[in-house]
């Protein structure tokens, strides 16, 4: 209806952003402690599967898991030890998955990664080789497999390669960091990315709470890059695949649509610099950038953070907590997973820890909806929450489906503004679950 | 870490807006009105609102007590009930009527259909409806006390605006648009609904689509149905006289009893604008927005039938 002045989507909200916690503390690298735990599913798809013995040396950078398909991808050790065997721990998600133990011999012994200063040189079937040997998978939450990303059935239509940079999770300051501090790697891992596909654009996208980023990189771009920066309106979920398209291109695509078929491919910040590392500087994927924070949190930080090290672990160099915390997320409020415990490894979708003095769900009960719609009104899938939700407690697939629950990309807006409380996200997410899962078995 | 930790599922973060918080602000946003009819009507006016306001909360305490379930009163729903059934009825109705209204809105209305967010109809209109078809002398009696006669503006009749105007005569559209004039405690005043709907809409609690839809189909029927023409004092009156104000700005916008999807919304709007017109000018008599809405109330499942919106993406071409 209006001319939109600066790209956005309909719908959204604006929780409380929580920033200026973490946002101007630089990015510290903390050194792992004894033993670390290497989950095998940390992507999307079938796990990798352990290629070392129990009692086996590693090294850093030492592949210890192979890609268990091609929808999967390899796991490194981030420290040199022994292999210690495989035991069973609680991801984010709760669920208890394989990794493979590592006790740290202190000593950080290399496999030694070479530089490749002439990349250009490489066929393109060689670097989305590369990639996916570095085990990169998009970093941003989905741990989808870049490679598979970046082989689409059709290269030629692709003509946008966005990347994420919106961060607009609440808290989260991990992104930002990494591209105000380290601009030069991600516009040489989108370099890398662009020169996979010769008619696409990259567009680096970028919340208006950013500002500083914005002009860096707008400096940083060189007149021959086919590189332009975005800046998108401040509102959550801005960086959710969907919003960000059609906020860069005005496209529109569904549940049962992938980016490619937009002509785009989205990644998020993280993954372009794993992707610069892995192509440019010969190294896999095993660190990652974790922001730590709260008001829980007595020193909240941004962490240079080895792969597999404990959650606990990670608190303790953030001082640990001061005072009682009454949730700890891993991820941000609006998306991520609460834990019960700390006994969580950070895997390569670890984007941050927040550790909050005050749930806010628990804070209220739900009563009766009054059917106000401020849940259609945010949300950004234009489904209608509170219809969904009723469909999903009675059990009514056919209507679920009917009024398009499978749209819903789980953002958390209608649970968010839902004056009655009501744990709308939650009751969309366990029916799509199920109807998931009989698709799956479907098909 | 000493305590135990919450878990749940995402998001972990609530807005600020609570079912308590937009009751509150409709109970302000009534305010202007309720003032202007006790100012209008006497302190008799303030008594019928009191009584309905009571009788409502204590009627919804004791069936939920009753009935062993979770005591509700505190969302102030009920409040917002009994104050609009208060502003439907004329000032000198018995003082057992606002009693009777505010059982029947809430107990056969609200709670014997499950409560907040389950009536399929506006428990203060459907309560009106009832009064007004069960003591029908009564709740058309629009006599007022002699203090209050002496600034009301009167027609030649003694009856409200509308009905003046339906049988011919000439009516003062700034007293209508003040509303020093006869008909129900909390309709007369187009200027102080007119504030607290504005209200409304400013603080995000309803927006213009259903009042201003509403509005201008009804005006556009008057045109062209009325049999006036272009007569702005004839469109004036419909404009500012009887519930339509009232009606677009506070019944009609009622969440649970207006279609959820914004299609749905302009439609349901159009449909009360159509009604309202039909049954002011071929009706019998001069009023129509109350049973236009609880008329339009129980076609709202079936308006949200025919009205469930694109979902984003799923716009243009068909992809199996």
């Amino acid at each position: 209806m209006f001319k939109k002045d600066i790209s956005t989507f309909r719908g959204g909200v604006h929780p409380y952003e929580g920033k200026e916690l973490t946002k101007d503390k630089a990015i510290v690298p903390v050194m792992p402690r004894k033993i670390l735990y290497f989950s095998l599913s940390q992507h999307i798809g079938a796990p990798a599967k352990p290629i070392v013995e129990k009692g086996a040396h590693v090294l850093v950078g030492q592949k210890i898991a192979e890609a268990g398909g091609f929808v999967s991808a390899p796991v490194y050790s981030s420290v040199s030890g022994v292999v210690k065997g495989i035991e069973k721990k609680v991801a984010a998600g709760g669920s208890k998955v394989d990794c493979i133990v590592v006790e740290n011999d202190g000593t950080f012994e290399s496999v030694g990664f070479s530089e490749r200063p002439d990349w250009q040189k490489l066929s393109k079937k060689e670097i989305i080789s590369i990639i996916q040997d570095a085990g990169v998978v998009g970093m941003g939450g989905a741990g989808f497999p870049t490679h598979v990303k970046l082989s689409p059935k059709d290269p030629e239509s692709i003509d946008h390669i966005l990347v994420n940079g919106s961060e607009c999770e609440p808290y989260l300051t991990s992104d930002y960091r990494r591209m105000l501090e380290e601009p030069e790697k991600v516009l040489g891992g989108l370099r890398i990315m662009l020169s996979l596909f010769d008619k696409a654009k990259g567009v680096i996208c970028i919340e208006d709470n950013k500002k500083d980023c914005i002009r860096k990189f707008r400096q940083l771009i060189m007149p021959g890059d086919r590189i332009e920066v975005l800046e998108l309106k401040t509102k959550y979920p801005q960086g959710a695949e969907r919003m960000l398209i059609y906020a860069a291109t005005g496209r529109q695509i569904n549940s049962s649509m992938l980016p490619a078929d937009a002509g785009c491919i989205v990644d998020n910040i993280d993954t372009v610099v794993a992707v610069y590392k892995a192509v440019r500087l010969g190294e896999p994927l095993m660190h990652r950038i974790v922001t730590v924070t709260g008001d829980a949190v007595a020193d909240p930080k941004n962490f240079y953070t080895p792969i597999g090290m404990l959650m606990s672990e990670l608190l303790e160099e953030a001082g640990g907590l001061k005072g009682d915390a009454a949730k700890i997320i891993a991820g941000g409020p609006m998306m991520g997973n609460a834990l019960y415990t700390l006994d969580v490894p950070v895997m390569k979708t670890t984007s941050a820890l927040t550790c909050l003095t005050h749930d806010e769900v628990s804070a209220m009960e739900p009563s009766a909806c009054i059917n106000c719609g401020r849940c259609a009104s945010v949300c950004p899938g234009r489904v209608i929450p509170a219809k969904l939700s009723v469909f999903s407690e009675h059990g009514d697939e056919e209507s679920f489906l009917k009024y398009n629950g499978m749209e819903c990309c789980e953002c958390g807006c209608c649970s968010f503004i839902c004056p009655a409380r009501r744990p709308l996200t939650q009751s969309i997410k366990s029916m799509r679950k199920v109807l998931l899962a009989k698709k799956k078995k479907g098909a | 870490m000493n305590g135990l930790l919450q878990v749940s599922s995402s998001p972990h973060a609530r807005g600020k807006v609570t079912t308590g918080n937009i009751m509150g602000m409709v109970l302000l946003a009534l305010t202007p009105a309720a003032c202007m009819g006790i100012w209008n009507f006497g302190i008799r006016a303030l008594l019928i609102i009191a009584i309905t306001m009571v009788s409502s909360v204590l009627t919804e305490y004791l069936y939920e007590k009753a009935m062993h379930r979770t005591i509700t009163i505190s969302d102030g729903s009920a409040m917002v009930t009994g104050l609009l059934i208060a502003m439907n009825l004329p000032v000198n109705v018995p003082l057992w009527m606002p009693v009777i209204g505010a059982v029947f809105a809430i107990l056969v209305v609200k709670q014997l259909f499950g409560g907040l967010g389950q009536n399929i109809m506006n428990p203060a209109l459907a309560a009106r409806c009832f009064l007004l078809i069960s003591f029908p002398a009564h709740m058309t009696d629009f006599s007022v006390s002699e203090r209050a006669a002496s600034h009301i503006v009167d027609t030649v009749s003694g009856a409200t605006p509308l009905a003046a105007m339906k049988a011919g005569e000439q009516v003062n559209l700034l007293s209508m648009f003040l509303g020093n004039t006869r008909g129900t405690i909390g309709e007369t005043s187009a200027l102080a609904l007119l504030i607290g709907g504005i209200f409304l809409v400013c603080v995000h609690v309803i927006d213009l689509r259903i009042p201003a839809t509403y509005i201008v189909t009804e005006l556009l029927f008057a045109l062209i149905f009325g049999g006036h023409g272009f007569d702005l004092a004839y469109l004036g009156g419909h404009l500012l006289g009887g519930g339509l104000m009232l009606g677009a700005w506070f019944m009609a916008t009622d969440y649970v009893t207006r279609p959820i999807t914004k299609k749905g919304q302009y439609l349901y709007a159009v449909i009360l604008g159509l009604l309202t017109g039909v049954f002011r000018i071929m009706g019998k008599s001069a009023e129509g927005v109350s049973y236009a809405i609880i008329f339009t109330n129980l076609l709202v499942p079936l308006i949200e039938r025919v009205t469930v919106p694109t979902a984003f993406g799923k716009g243009g071409k068909k992809k199996a």
